[in-house]
């Protein structure tokens, strides 16, 4: 299968990336990583004139320390976040959550922005950017806005990111000494999750003093299971089950071969009390 | 078209591409590398698997323009002065091929994975080779294989 006939352009900075993005109009398609929108022009079910491909922009690569944050830069390919000592020190919950993307040559390819731009809800990151309470850096021809991630998701493969913006960057608050745990449930080792939880919890005394829980596919975008979190408090690992029953609830997962959303809606509760089991445990 | 220079198995090519080939023709068609080959077409199977920089990626998911200025190696870069592969070996004497389809992508993967984790449990290896698929099923002496390389090359590295 090849692509059909586009016009390729290859800007070097992020300035150059926005002009050229103002010039192309609304017949331009962004290329991160390209694991997602290859697949797509392949398939030909998007077919634009223009690609405009960032991998040439260097300074939207790598993570940096922000002091109470880790700032990451969205052409960060998944294999590099996994592998980044901070993210595994301060947001340990992303890099279980992304090391489950895929394979490890799409994971070698593929990018933390690209992902979230994309927006699958079946997709792993959106779920623990969700949770950690990240924070979406957006440029576009007005200038930079940050955007929260709770207001980041809009709809299947709809975020916040307008035409002619790019995501730059992604800012990710400390969740130092918090434990952690991506629970995803699949038939095939490299496909997409079914159900998966993102959960992230701080101990204090054996129980649990704050946790944060995000969803995979249960819905039109990823979720956030705020009734479970507040639940979670003051938990020890023995009540957990109590807490994570209400892990569905206002959830609208879809349902297709893999599974009904009554099955996805029983999946979550399981899945939400063993992440937050393995959580507390590290 | 679009001009591109991409080093191919230690090669230097320059050649003009459409901008929506993907590597993987790149490789076949205009460079003659056709031990790298096209399996599902859908990203799936890893049967196109090459070195991009050092990193496996999945070649029929790469546009050649995205490779300009970098670094490929394919199953045919990997023997050197005629002298089989380690992995390639392996693979020979372990019998971890039946119809050969998915060889190329599953020793190239196997060679990165073993760069990432020189020293794999039998589960490591398996998930390392999650993005790749044998047709055959023929799994088991596949991993047999890989392990094999871990095993000499750690004993090696013992013996120094």
């Amino acid at each position: 299968m090849i692509p059909a006939s586009f016009d390729y352009l290859a800007p070097t900075s992020v300035e150059e990336a926005l002009s050229v993005l103002a010039e192309a109009g609304d017949d331009a398609k962004v290329l991160a990583g390209g694991q997602s929108l290859l697949p797509i022009l392949r398939m030909r079910l998007n077919a634009p004139e223009k690609v405009v491909d960032l991998g040439r922009i260097e300074a939207l690569r790598g993570v940096r320390d922000g002091g109470d944050h880790l700032a990451i830069g969205a052409m960060t390919p998944y294999s590099d976040v996994v592998a980044n000592d901070l993210v595994r020190e301060h947001a340990g919950l992303l890099a279980r959550a992304v090391e489950t993307v895929a394979d490890p040559q799409i994971r070698h390819r593929g990018t933390l922005g690209g992902a979230l731009v994309h927006a699958d809800p079946a997709g792993d990151v959106g779920a623990p950017v969700l949770a950690l309470d990240a924070t979406m850096v957006v440029v576009g021809p007005g200038g930079e806005r940050t955007v929260p991630a709770t207001e980041f998701f809009h709809d299947l493969f709809e975020t916040a990111v307008g035409d002619g913006e790019l995501l730059t960057e992604i800012r990710i608050p400390k969740h130092t000494g918090w434990g952690s745990a991506y629970e995803k449930f699949v038939r095939v080792s490299h496909q997409w999750s079914i159900v998966a939880v993102a959960a992230t919890v701080r101990v204090e005394g054996g129980s649990i003093a704050e946790a944060r829980v995000g969803l995979t596919n249960m819905g039109n975008t990823p979720l956030r299971a705020t009734a479970v979190e507040q639940a979670l408090v003051g938990s020890s690992a023995s009540g957990l089950a109590d807490a994570c029953a209400a892990a569905a609830e206002g959830t609208n997962p879809p349902s297709d071969l893999n599974g009904d959303a009554d099955y996805r809606r029983h999946l979550a509760t399981v899945l939400t009390r063993r992440a937050v089991q393995k959580a507390m445990e590290g | 078209m679009t001009r591109i220079t991409v080093t191919v198995d230690g090669v230097s090519c320059t050649d003009e591409v459409e901008p929506r080939m993907l590597l993987v023709h790149y490789l076949r068609e205009v460079v003659g590398k056709v031990g790298t080959v096209v399996g599902c077409d859908t990203s799936n199977c890893g049967a196109c698997t090459v070195h991009l920089d050092g990193r496996s990626v999945k070649s029929c998911n790469v546009l050649a323009v995205q490779a300009d200025g970098h670094e490929v190696t394919t199953i045919e870069g990997l023997a050197t002065n005629g002298e089989l592969h380690p992995m390639q070996a392996a693979f020979h004497e372990n019998h971890a091929l039946q119809c050969g389809y998915c060889t190329p992508g599953m020793i190239m993967q196997a060679v990165d994975l073993l760069k990432e984790n020189p020293n794999p449990s039998e589960e490591e290896i398996r998930v390392g080779l999650e993005g790749n698929l044998c047709r055959c099923t023929g799994y088991h002496n596949i991993v047999k294989a890989v392990a094999a390389v871990a095993a000499s090359s750690s004993s090696e590295r013992s013996s120094v």
